[in-house]
C-alpha cells in the first residue's frame, strides 16, 4: 500500500479532515510535524515517498518542500508553486504571461517610486505585501496622505516590505470567488462576502459564504492558473470586475478549504486525497 | 488536564490528534496537543507568524 504523509505544522479543520478521509479509505497516513524535523542533507529521508505540505508557515513550508523534493519525494504542491504561488507579484507575472485577466497592477522599488506609481496609476489602490495571507497588510489606499504614511511605514519594516506591489481597485460586486482545483478539475467553489465594516473578503477577517456554481469560464480560467503554476491542488481566488469579468487576483498553495467544504457539503478533503494517492 | 494559565478545565476531544490545537474555555489560552506516552499533553501553542497562511 502507498505511503502518504501529511507534513504540518498546525493541525487546523483541514489537516483532521484530510486525516479522517485518508482513513475511511482505509489508508494510514504518516503525520509529520515539520516543526520537529531534523534533516541531515546528506542522507536519506525515511519517511513517505507521497507528501501532502500543510504548514501554515509559508517558510517553513517553502524551505522544508526543497528538501523532500531533493530527497526524491512527490510533494504536493512542488517546490515550483511554493515559491511562485507564495509571491503576489510572482504569481501574477506567470498569470498575465499566459494571457489570463487578472487586475492592472505595478511594481515599484523604492518609496519615492511607488508613491508615483500610485499618483501615476490613480486612486482608490491596494498596496499588497508580497508574501502574506487572510488579508493581512493589504491596504486599500484612497489618497495621497493614505499612501504616504502606509509606505512610510514599511520602509521601516523587514526589506521584502520595500518592494512595492500595487494593484488596481476593481469595482465589483462586495464579494470575491474561491475556488478549489485538484488535478484538472474545480471541485467546489463559494462566494465570499466581506464582513461589516470590510472591504476585504477574507473569511479569516469574518466574512460569509455562499455557494457558487462552477460555470465552464470560472473552470477553464482556474484549471489553466494552476497549471500555469504547477499547482496540484490550488485555492484560485477570483473577482467579478463590473467591465472585466473574472480576474484571479491570487493562487493559494496551501490552500484553507474548510469553508467550501462547509458550504458545499463537497468533500474537498477525499478529493485531495484521492488525488494524492495516484501521484 | 487543566491550563497552565487559569487552572481551568481544557478538554480534549475524543477525536483529537497531536498537533491539535485545543483552547482554554476560561481564560482563551490556546495549546498544542503533544503525546506523552499514550496520553496528550499540552505545550503552549505558536503565536500566529507573519507568514502564516495559505
Amino acid at each position: 500500500m502507498k505511503r502518504l504523509g501529511i507534513v504540518y505544522d498546525n493541525i487546523r479543520l483541514e489537516e483532521k479532515a484530510l486525516v479522517d478521509a485518508a482513513k475511511r479509505r482505509g489508508i494510514e497516513v504518516e503525520t509529520i510535524n515539520c516543526a520537529d524535523l531534523k534533516i541531515r542533507l546528506d542522507d536519506g529521508l525515511n519517511i513517505p515517498d507521497v507528501l501532502l505540505q500543510r504548514c501554515v508557515s509559508y517558510f517553513r513550508s517553502l524551505h522544508s518542500t526543497s528538501v523532500f523534493e531533493s530527497k526524491g519525494k512527490r510533494v504536493i504542491n512542488q517546490l515550483f508553486t511554493s515559491i511562485y504561488a507564495g509571491n503576489k507579484l510572482f504569481t501574477q507575472l506567470l498569470l498575465k504571461n499566459a494571457n489570463i485577466p487578472t487586475p492592472k497592477s505595478v511594481i515599484a522599488f523604492s518609496a519615492e517610486s511607488a508613491l508615483a506609481a500610485i499618483e501615476e496609476f490613480g486612486y482608490p489602490v491596494v498596496l499588497k505585501p508580497l508574501i502574506g495571507s487572510w488579508g493581512r497588510m493589504v491596504a486599500l489606499l484612497r489618497d495621497k496622505d493614505a499612501a504616504s504614511a502606509v509606505i512610510d511605514d514599511r520602509e521601516h519594516m523587514f526589506p521584502l516590505y520595500h518592494v512595492y506591489y500595487i494593484e488596481e481597485f476593481v469595482n465589483r460586486p462586495p464579494r470575491d470567488i474561491r475556488a478549489i482545483v485538484v488535478g484538472e478539475q474545480v471541485i467546489g467553489a463559494i462566494y465570499r462576502y466581506a464582513g461589516k465594516d470590510q472591504w476585504k473578503t477574507n473569511m479569516a477577517l469574518g466574512g460569509r459564504a455562499e455557494v457558487c456554481k462552477v460555470s465552464k469560464e470560472l473552470e477553464d480560467l482556474c484549471v489553466k492558473a494552476a497549471k500555469v503554476l504547477k499547482a496540484d491542488i490550488a485555492g484560485v481566488d477570483l473577482m467579478e470586475s463590473n467591465d472585466k469579468g473574472l480576474l484571479i487576483h491570487e493562487v493559494n498553495n496551501t490552500t484553507e478549504f474548510k469553508n467550501v467544504a462547509r458550504v458545499t457539503g463537497i468533500d474537498i478533503a477525499g478529493s485531495m486525497i484521492d488525488y494524492a494517492l495516484k501521484c | 488536564m487543566n491550563c497552565p494559565e487559569c487552572d481551568g478545565e481544557i478538554r480534549v476531544p475524543d477525536d483529537a490528534i497531536e498537533g491539535e490545537i485545543v483552547t482554554c474555555p476560561d481564560c482563551g489560552a490556546s495549546y498544542e496537543l503533544v503525546k506523552s506516552n499514550d496520553r496528550f499533553d499540552i505545550k503552549p501553542a505558536q503565536a500566529v507568524g507573519e507568514d502564516w497562511g495559505e
